[in-house]
């Protein structure tokens, strides 16, 4: 049976076993009819122009993982940030984990969307902002109408949130193919700062599909400051869909590490609704073999006298395929508006292919907008030099790499955060560096 | 003038009326509207084709009959009735000319208003005019001196009777019968347009140009333009027009084949200022082109384009760098002003090694008017050291219009080097003052501004077209420039 129809077969299913309220019921309703309309995103789409689903479509994915199985804590010790105290929302083939997550609702709620769905107290937030930003296309509406499980945070006014947040999905391959579909909600409220590192982790090769949401609200001078670690298994694939509504004066980062996986498609949207708006969007992309990322980013400045940033940086060997696709509009009242945009990508292989599509839609007079977009080789002469001098070509490309990629890393907050980065790379790029960056 | 300032010029655009709106009344015989299998053998019957050219424009037309109308691009319009057309309108009375005073005085006294003087042009720019009124050459100059070279350069019709090996070999080898909705259209009922042949190792001492005209109420103008360019050979091709004022759309769907072979170089200008609208962006032309060409090695391929006029425009320079060591070139200005909507840009495929392009497009808005640049740049597996620049800058003036970027890059060779980058500005405050400060008026100060901006395409324009070029980015813009 196709995916699709395996879906929507099990829809009713799962409507009546799932026990909540019954707005979120007519908001999933009409997801479903949404996406029983619009089916899988095909090639055919401008937005899926480069990026085919059919290879993963066609797994036999369990879609309510159902068999628990245990996971100890030294076998996925590694894939924490685990030097620093943090708060952890972990799940399991979906399923949370109490064993290994550490919640809170100490000032601030760092908990599940199951409890935010069924308790009487977070009404008012789901009411507020449970699918408020997102978006309404096919998988976002897919998630949508199988939506129980995911982290919610919130954040009340005037707190500086003391530790990072880790949200972790595990895939434990308990069955043969798995698909998961994480819904996670952070709202932040006035002048309060936060810190989320996000990953998806499947610990076997067994198939897994992940389409994920995640809306995020920064309400007025509220910090967001937002990792992705995307290295899972090279047969995980993580269709992510990150929607961000800012207010006035809320900063707002993401930063995208995507190293592993097979097909990686980000979907990254931010909404301005205020004025003096930062939203930085920044990535790191090295990818070998048959792997595929697919960056899909969004910055629509509604509003005057705000700023963007993106800067995203990808290295690829061997035959693997990237996509950029970087979409700023700027809306006639947006004047004033400052939006730049870099990508600068390196292909290694003669087999890999990137397809960058810089885009800028705009509306206003007022405004300064750029977009830089470079494909090019590492410097021949650089690494001559560097070999001249001692420095093996392997470590020597591995240094340039990391001089490449740098402007992205150096904007991370968090040393411990950056330092996993740093290794990840120099794993990815098989060398042993001997300092750190 | 006491002060003027961007609110005054935008005024300015804003009731700036189109001023070459006038109509020349020559008697033409012209098709009754529609279009089926009956009206293309009729076309090509009329031009007392071969059969191979009826057989080729019959399968344009059924391939064009299952197409659909492209809608990917970003402008809107209320799309043309294809049944109410009338395919075919040329001017009944077709005498052989040997010089210009047995041109249709009428005829004349059109292209002097349109500030064309073909006498002035013969004498002091040295350019040799096929005039296409409305479909069907009336008068070509110069063909004697191409003839010594070797030249061909006559209509495209023409070059179908005395020429046919030719025109067989190269017609629809760069933009196939199917390639697009409008091309399959054009290919279908094409009524006439340039045929230009150079024969090797020939530098074409002239430049080549045509003025084309829309003439006929409710004829849509099909142009077929096909420029070979033998080995070792050199021409550069100029192309311009002006359309008079009429209320109804009229779409014009031309198709431009040019194909440069091994150490050629084609340099292709064009100049367009076709009927835009009145200022509630009633009327005006659809000008929907294909415009491609092909490099061989060591080839060249040079797109200028001018764009200020017609309704709604959908047109892509594109150039296939199919042989090693190709170069592609695109300078574009493209003006829209009130209601104008332009969508265009070019497509770079390189598919030899070495093969090295240069994209720089300059988008000017004002009004009401949506202005996109769309672009592919391809860089194919087998293409070792491609290189590519492009450069997008949009300029915008008034906050009710629109600037949008559409570049797509795909790299497929490691060895590419590509660079792209656009910016989107308004005329700042402070380059006004800076101007204003140092003596130069507001207006003067704008003109300086503009010109800077276009600078970098304007000054790709051959010599003999700048200052027709000029002209249109005065009636355009006009108050911002010089």
């Amino acid at each position: 049976m196709e995916l699709k129809d395996k879906l929507l077969s099990s829809y009713v299913a799962f409507e009546n076993r799932v026990d909540t309220n019954s707005d979120i019921h007519e908001i999933r309703s009409k997801a479903f009819q949404n996406f029983e309309e619009l089916g899988f995103p095909t090639k055919k789409l401008e937005a899926w122009k480069y990026t085919s689903l059919n290879s993963i479509l066609k797994e036999d994915y369990s879609i309510f993982p159902n068999k628990g199985v245990a996971v100890e804590l030294a076998d996925v010790k590694k894939y924490f940030i685990h030097d620093i105290d943090t708060y952890k929302v972990v799940f399991i083939d979906g399923k949370y984990s109490p064993f290994l997550s550490e919640t809170t609702h100490e000032h601030i709620d760092v908990c599940l969307m199951s409890a935010a769905f069924n308790k009487g107290k977070y009404k008012p937030i789901i009411d507020n902002y449970f699918n408020k930003v997102a978006k309404q296309d096919n998988l976002t509406s897919l998630n949508t109408a199988f939506a129980t499980e995911g982290a919610f945070i919130h954040i009340p006014k005037n707190i500086e949130v003391e530790k990072p947040i880790q949200i972790i999905n595990f895939t434990t391959g308990s069955e043969a193919a798995t698909m998961l579909q994480p819904r996670s909600l952070v709202v932040v409220e006035e002048n309060s700062h936060v810190q989320i590192i996000e990953r998806h982790q499947s610990l076997t090769s067994n198939p897994v599909l992940t389409n994920a949401v995640t809306e995020i609200f920064a309400e007025k001078r509220a910090f967001v400051d937002y990792y992705k670690i995307q290295n899972d298994d090279n047969n995980a694939s993580l269709v992510d869909n990150t929607y961000i509504e800012q207010q006035s004066n809320s900063v707002v980062s993401v930063h995208t590490f995507s190293f592993g996986g097979n097909i990686t498609r980000n979907n990254l949207n931010f909404y301005q609704k205020g004025e003096y708006i930062d939203s930085i969007l920044k990535g790191i992309t090295i990818i070998e073999g048959k792997q595929h990322v697919d960056h899909h980013t969004l910055v629509h400045h509604i509003t005057p006298n705000c700023e963007s940033h993106q800067d995203y940086k990808g290295i690829y060997d061997e035959r693997s395929t990237a996509v950029f696709n970087g979409k700023v509009i700027v809306e006639k009242e947006a004047q004033k508006t400052n939006a730049y945009q870099q990508n600068n990508n390196v292909l290694v292989s003669d087999k890999a292919t990137i397809n960058a599509k810089p885009q800028l839609e705009i509306f206003a007079d007022d405004v300064k907008c750029s977009h830089g977009c470079t494909i090019g080789q590492l410097d021949d002469d650089a690494l001559f030099y560097m070999q001249q001098r001692g420095i093996p070509k392997k470590e020597g490309k591995a240094l340039l790499m990391f001089a490449f990629a740098n402007t992205v890393l150096e904007s991370v907050k968090i040393p411990e955060v950056k330092q996993r980065i740093t290794e990840l790379i120099a794993d990815k790029l098989k060398v042993k560096i001997g300092f750190d960056l | 003038m006491s002060k003027y300032t961007e609110d005054d010029l935008e005024q300015e655009l804003k009731t700036q009326e189109y001023k070459y709106g006038f109509y020349t009344d020559i008697e033409s015989d012209t098709f009754p509207v529609g279009l089926n299998e009956d009206v293309v053998r009729a076309i090509s019957k009329k031009k007392n084709e071969p059969e191979w050219m009826t057989e080729w424009r019959l399968e344009a037309f059924r391939v064009w009959k299952k197409m659909e109308e492209p809608e990917w691009a970003n402008v809107h319009y209320e799309k043309p009735k294809f049944q109410d057309i009338a395919y075919y309108s040329a001017p009944k009375k077709k005498p052989k000319l040997n010089s210009l005073d047995e041109v249709d005085p009428e005829l004349l006294d059109t292209f002097k208003r349109l500030g064309i003087s073909l006498d002035e042009q013969k004498k002091l720019a040295n350019v040799a005019v096929d005039i296409v009124m409305d479909s069907v050459s009336v008068a070509t100059t110069f063909k004697k001196t191409l003839g010594e070279k070797g030249i061909i350069f006559m209509p495209i019709s023409e070059a179908i009777q005395e020429h046919p090996e030719l025109v067989r070999k190269y017609l629809g080898t760069v933009v196939p019968t199917t390639d697009n909705f409008y091309a399959a259209l054009n290919s279908a009922v094409f009524s006439d347009g340039s045929f230009c042949y150079i024969p090797k190792g020939v530098k074409c001492p002239m430049e080549l140009s045509t003025y084309f005209r829309i003439n006929e109420g409710g004829t849509g103008q099909f142009e077929r333009t096909l420029v070979v360019a033998d080995k070792g050979s050199y021409v550069s091709y100029l192309e311009g027009c002006t359309a008079p004022s009429r209320d109804e759309n009229q779409l014009h769907a031309a198709v431009v084949e040019l194909i440069a072979m091994d150490d050629a170089e084609i340099k292709y200008s064009t100049v367009q200022n076709w009927y835009p609208g009145n200022k509630e962006g009633k009327g005006g032309v659809y000008n929907f082109v294909t415009k491609r060409g092909l490099c061989e090695n060591n080839a060249k391929i040079s797109w200028t384009q001018v764009e200020t006029g017609s309704a709604v425009t959908w047109k892509y320079p594109s150039c296939i760098l199919k042989g090693n060591n190709s170069v592609g070139e695109f300078y574009s200005i493209a003006v829209t002003n009130n209601f104008q909507q332009a969508d265009t840009g070019t497509k770079m495929i390189h598919l030899g090694k070495n093969t090295k392009s240069t994209i720089i497009s300059k988008g000017i808005s004002a009004g009401k008017s949506q202005n996109s640049y769309r672009g592919l740049v391809q860089i194919n597996a087998r293409a070792e050291n491609a290189r590519n620049f492009s450069q997008c800058d949009s300029l915008l003036m008034g906050n009710e219009c629109g600037a949008h970027t559409f570049p797509y890059i795909e790299a497929k060779n490691k060895s590419a080097q590509i660079e792209h980058e656009a910016t989107t500005s308004k005329i700042g405050e402070d380059q006004l003052f800076y101007c204003n400060q140092r003596g130069i008026d507001t207006e003067k100060a704008i003109a300086l501004i503009v010109n800077g901006f276009s600078k970098e395409v304007l000054n790709k324009l051959p010599m003999e077209f700048a200052v027709e070029a000029q002209k249109l980015l005065e009636i355009s813009l006009e108050g911002s420039v010089g």
